[in-house]
């Protein structure tokens, strides 16, 4: 005998909407992006100028260092300074 | 790895594939998570957007760093619904948002998240199916997209999307019945 009746998947498969794109995406972004965050937040450990030139804009100081700065590596970024 | 409902990919091989680097099997985890992820985060523990994606992004962080320390790789998802439920608690505490009794906030959080694992069973469930139901009752129940719309994109006639739907149900009672 079945669990489940018509009325019940329904309400089921209703519970899982997709996630936004955007963060699918960056979180697919992750990989390529780490090894991109793990040299900048290195450089911004050892250079204090870096590092506030960070704080007060981090899209320019990221394309001054010539790193594109793509959505999930800004924000990747944003979080790791602020820990 | 394209197709992340198809059932051929088991989430150990899914899981097996990440550890050897394959960047195809990582975006095919994060899809077939990501719905799990964000629904803990804004059904079962109602946090709004902002935090949400920072829950979403942090759980998939810590998925790629600590997927070796996964002890089996069948337990991938109860692995990320906890990982899922204590960032949720984590972004609740640090926020000082007043919360009266904890304790009823993560029982409540539990019993949803509970419903939301009987979800994935479903969906689960419907991977086994042919593209052309898991397509329709995608879009109809979890995109809520409109007859007329699911007739555009499929090429069906909007007059038989109901009953397609139904058929499809039928399939997949008796794939979850196995």
């Amino acid at each position: 005998m079945t669990t489940y009746d018509e009325e019940r998947l329904g309400e089921l498969l209703r519970l899982l909407p997709p996630a936004p794109a955007g963060w699918v995406e960056a979180a697919q972004e992750l990989p390529r992006a780490r090894a991109e965050l793990d040299a900048l937040v290195e450089r911004a450990e050892q250079d204090a100028a870096f590092r506030q030139a960070l704080v007060d804009d981090l899209e320019d100081a990221l394309r001054v260092a010539g790193v594109e700065p793509r959505p999930v590596v800004v924000e990747h970024l944003r979080r790791r300074l602020a820990t | 790895m394209a197709d992340t409902l198809d059932a051929r990919v088991s989430d150990a091989e899914l899981v097996s594939a990440c550890r050897a680097g394959d960047p195809d099997a990582w975006n095919a985890l994060v899809e077939r998570f990501s719905r799990y992820v964000s629904a803990i985060a804004t059904q079962a523990f109602r946090l709004s957007e902002h935090d949400a994606e920072d829950v979403f992004q942090n759980v998939f962080l810590r998925v790629y760093e600590r997927l070796d320390s996964l002890r089996s790789d069948d337990a991938i998802r109860p692995w990320v619904g906890q990982l899922t439920r204590n960032c949720c608690l984590d972004v609740i505490r640090a926020s000082g948002r007043v919360v009266p009794v904890e304790e009823i906030v993560e029982q409540v959080a539990d019993d949803a998240i509970a419903k939301l694992d009987e979800a994935m069973t479903v969906r689960d469930g419907l991977s086994h199916l042919g593209v052309e139901c898991r397509e329709i009752l995608d879009r109809f129940f979890a995109r809520d997209e409109s007859y007329r719309t699911i007739g555009d994109v499929l090429a069906l006639p909007a007059g038989t999307i109901a009953s397609r739907i139904s058929r499809c149900l039928g399939r997949l009672r008796t794939e979850l019945d196995r």
